[in-house]
């Protein structure tokens, strides 16, 4: 660890711009990254946080582990669609998976706030234990802490994976190739329009329901099949559009998608519409991109549509040249023109009109 | 979709892009009023589509560019105090006041919510007696009939605790302004939809006949933009310079009566400073005075603050269509969404922030 006075110099950006936290610095976009790059891979120096995914891979005794925390503190605790608890199985469970790992255990720590109704709690456990079941991982130890009325928001938890890794393969940015395939699991963008619909009261002529949804078994045909899945990435906050330039600065390619080929469900169009989000920024548990040789684009979709949580996959761009350092994702827009898919500074705020 | 897919759609609007290619004989410049037809070009590519001899300039109708910089700062020095609970539109939120910001205020404590209408202000107002209840009234005649009705309801039920920071503008005197000004390149205008809808094309007409200007109601999606256009350029080569209604399916001739006539009653015609461009009189709304006691101004006696722009910023010549973004020398260096300098940067509808959104590596090469 660097001496106090150098960790200081090592992260001038997020101290001289903000000198508080705000919320946009976790909402997934270039502050979020910022803070990440600049002040914890600056302070952590060597911790894997260079690899830029998801999990980290480990070596142990001879064999390679796996291991990714999240926190979840979501509000509502309980949506369409899921709630809190299964959220946090699946998005570690997710984590491990997008490494090619297998995940096995998960530890749970809960800040609970004073006055939060047992029943509320119960739900949540009953919920871990059935997406736990359904994810194939064991929760096997953890921890309770309760903070004062008004300190926390009912209830935030986090849950840390570990995961086994059968091949000794990459499965990173690193190893993306001109001309692979870029896969897409399904329609993007049901789960932050239902957290959004839900905590603002905001109501449609169908309820949307979060995608959230384990992605391991359907990584793990992926692997079966003995497909060359070169990097992949779940959709989280930020969106398609986080995910894929973080790959394009990581991989050094150009990214090219076409934004007919993304699948958005009617729905949630119309309600970004009326919001004035774009769904390519809008939250995903449950989605993830795949990057597979062009060869092997409609095997590995016709792997991936077998199972329910991937039966939208589709093929929504491919991986360019090289950039020499300008790492860019492009997307032709619905009338074919082409244009630049940036990602976005902090949290995208409904506009005025 | 529908009504969003059939305007979405790439063969219609490459058909429309050929129609103009043909009818056009010279070069023109036009210029789209709205920030929300700015972004939907830069972000389809629709400009990309129209022959060389066509340039679109981009126009005033950002609210949130155009709201000037001492307006976000008494914003700021309002939502600071702990008696006050400060509602605002999203995108308001992070528009960078003279030191600080919305967002920067909420982190260290104040009160500041996002609310998705004025009237949500209201009920928390109505539900928080104890609170100061103040609602960031910004935009232009689109979102100045709900606005209204807050104040209406407010006063209706007897709400005390309620107040308005308005910084409201209008389109029409933005558009003279522009057409009066000595080195006016706009030669033909695509008025703003949502506008529209609200107010109507009557008052469109007095000015297309002064300054001899085609004046046509378009839409936001592409095929309505290139459709707009498309009459635009017709008429400008026929030399007509009149008022077409491209956007029928939302504007009806005479707008939305009811909604005009409740602004008339809340509001009265003031002369407004503007982002980048300058005091334009007749161009903004105010409280009138039956209503005065709603204005947040007053109430936390922040009307004298006033601040200095960078004088590095061209916004108010992009705004008026004389430059465009790339034109800058700070364009994507020391000016970014991040760092803004000035009116068309701080919003994501503001030309500015458009190119660099969508077009940075180009307008970079």
């Amino acid at each position: 660890m660097p001496p106090v006075s150098d960790f200081t110099l090592a992260c001038p950006i997020p101290i001289s711009d903000y000198p508080h936290v705000l919320l946009a610095h976790g909402s997934g976009g270039r502050l979020m990254h910022d803070l990440i790059a600049r002040m914890f891979a600056a302070g952590f120096d060597g911790l894997g946080l260079d690899a830029a995914h998801d999990a980290a891979v480990v070596p142990v005794d001879g064999t390679r582990l796996a291991v990714t925390t999240d926190s979840f503190v979501v509000h509502p605790l309980q949506f369409p669609g899921g709630d809190i608890g299964s959220l946090a199985v699946y998005g570690t469970v997710n984590d491990l998976a997008m490494s090619g790992a297998q995940p096995r255990y998960l530890s749970v720590g809960f800040i609970l706030e004073e006055g939060l109704p047992m029943e509320t709690l119960w739900q949540i456990v009953c919920s871990m234990r059935d997406a736990a079941e359904r994810a194939g991982v064991h929760i096997v130890t953890g921890d309770t802490k309760v903070v004062d009325k008004g300190s926390g928001d009912g209830c935030f938890i986090n849950t840390t994976g570990l995961g086994t890794l059968a091949a000794d393969r990459t499965i990173a940015p690193g190893a993306i190739q001109p001309g692979d395939a870029i896969l897409v699991s399904g329609d993007l963008g049901r789960h932050g329009i239902a957290i959004m619909a839900t905590r603002e009261g905001l109501t449609f002529e169908s309820a949307i329901e979060s995608d959230a949804a384990p992605l391991h078994a359907v990584v793990r045909d992926l692997l079966d099949d003995g497909l060359d899945v070169r990097c992949l990435r779940d959709l989280t906050r930020g969106g398609l559009s986080s995910a894929l330039n973080e790959i394009a600065e990581a991989s050094g390619y150009e990214l090219q998608v076409d934004e007919r080929q993304i699948p958005v469900r009617e729905d949630v169009r119309g309600a970004c519409e009326m919001l004035g989000l774009d769904p390519l920024y809008v939250a995903n548990e449950g989605r993830f991109v795949a990057f597979v040789p062009a060869a092997q684009a409609e095997r590995a979709l016709a792997v991936m549509q077998a199972h329910p949580v991937a039966e939208g996959a589709r093929q929504i761009g491919t991986v360019g040249d090289d950039t020499e350092g300008d790492a860019v994702v492009t997307l032709t827009s619905s009338i074919g023109v082409e244009r630049i898919l940036d990602m976005l500074s902090g949290a995208q705020l409904p506009r005025i009109c | 979709m529908k009504y969003i897919d059939e305007y979405r759609d790439g063969a219609a609007a490459r058909r429309l892009a050929d129609q103009i290619a043909r009818i056009t004989t010279r070069p023109w410049t036009l210029m789209e009023i709205c920030g929300g037809q700015t972004h939907s070009i830069v972000r389809f590519g629709i400009d990309q589509l129209l022959p060389d001899a066509i340039t679109l300039v981009h126009g005033p109708g950002c609210p949130v560019c155009v709201t000037p910089l001492e307006m976000i700062d008494r914003a700021i020095a309002i939502a600071g105090r702990p008696d006050v609970t400060f509602c605002s539109f999203g995108d308001m939120l992070r528009v960078p006041g003279s030191h600080d910001d919305l967002l920067s205020v909420k982190a260290q404590g104040g009160d500041v919510r996002i609310v998705y209408s004025p009237l949500d202000a209201v009920q928390i107002a109505a539900k928080n007696p104890e609170r100061e209840v103040v609602f960031f009234a910004v935009g232009f005649e689109t979102t100045a009939p709900a606005n209204a009705m807050a104040v209406y309801q407010a006063h209706q039920r007897g709400l005390t605790n309620f107040s308005m920071l308005i910084s409201h503008v209008l389109v029409p005197p933005a558009m003279e302004a522009i057409l009066a000004a000595p080195g006016n390149r706009v030669q033909g205008f695509l008025a703003a939809g949502h506008v529209c809808a609200v107010m109507g094309v009557a008052e469109y007409e007095p000015l297309a006949e002064k300054y001899d200007v085609p004046i046509v109601v378009t839409g936001f999606e592409p095929v309505d933009l290139l459709g707009g256009v498309y009459l635009c350029v017709k008429q400008l080569e026929e030399g007509r310079a009149e008022v077409e209604n491209a956007y029928q399916r939302a504007v009806p001739s005479a707008g939305n009566v009811p909604a005009q006539d409740l602004m008339r009653e809340v509001f009265q015609v003031i002369p407004r400073k503007w982002r980048g461009i300058g005091q334009i009189p007749h161009s903004g709304l105010g409280l009138a005075p039956a209503y005065a006691a709603y204005d947040a101004e007053q109430r936390f006696g922040v009307d004298a603050l006033h601040v200095e722009e960078s004088p590095e910023c061209i916004s108010g010549l992009v705004l008026q269509g004389r430059k465009k973004p790339p034109d800058c020398p700070a364009f994507a260096t020391r000016c970014t969404p991040e760092h803004p300098l000035g009116a068309t940067m701080v919003s994501s509808e503001g030309a500015c922030a458009a190119y660099y959104r969508y077009r940075k590596r180009a307008a970079l090469a």
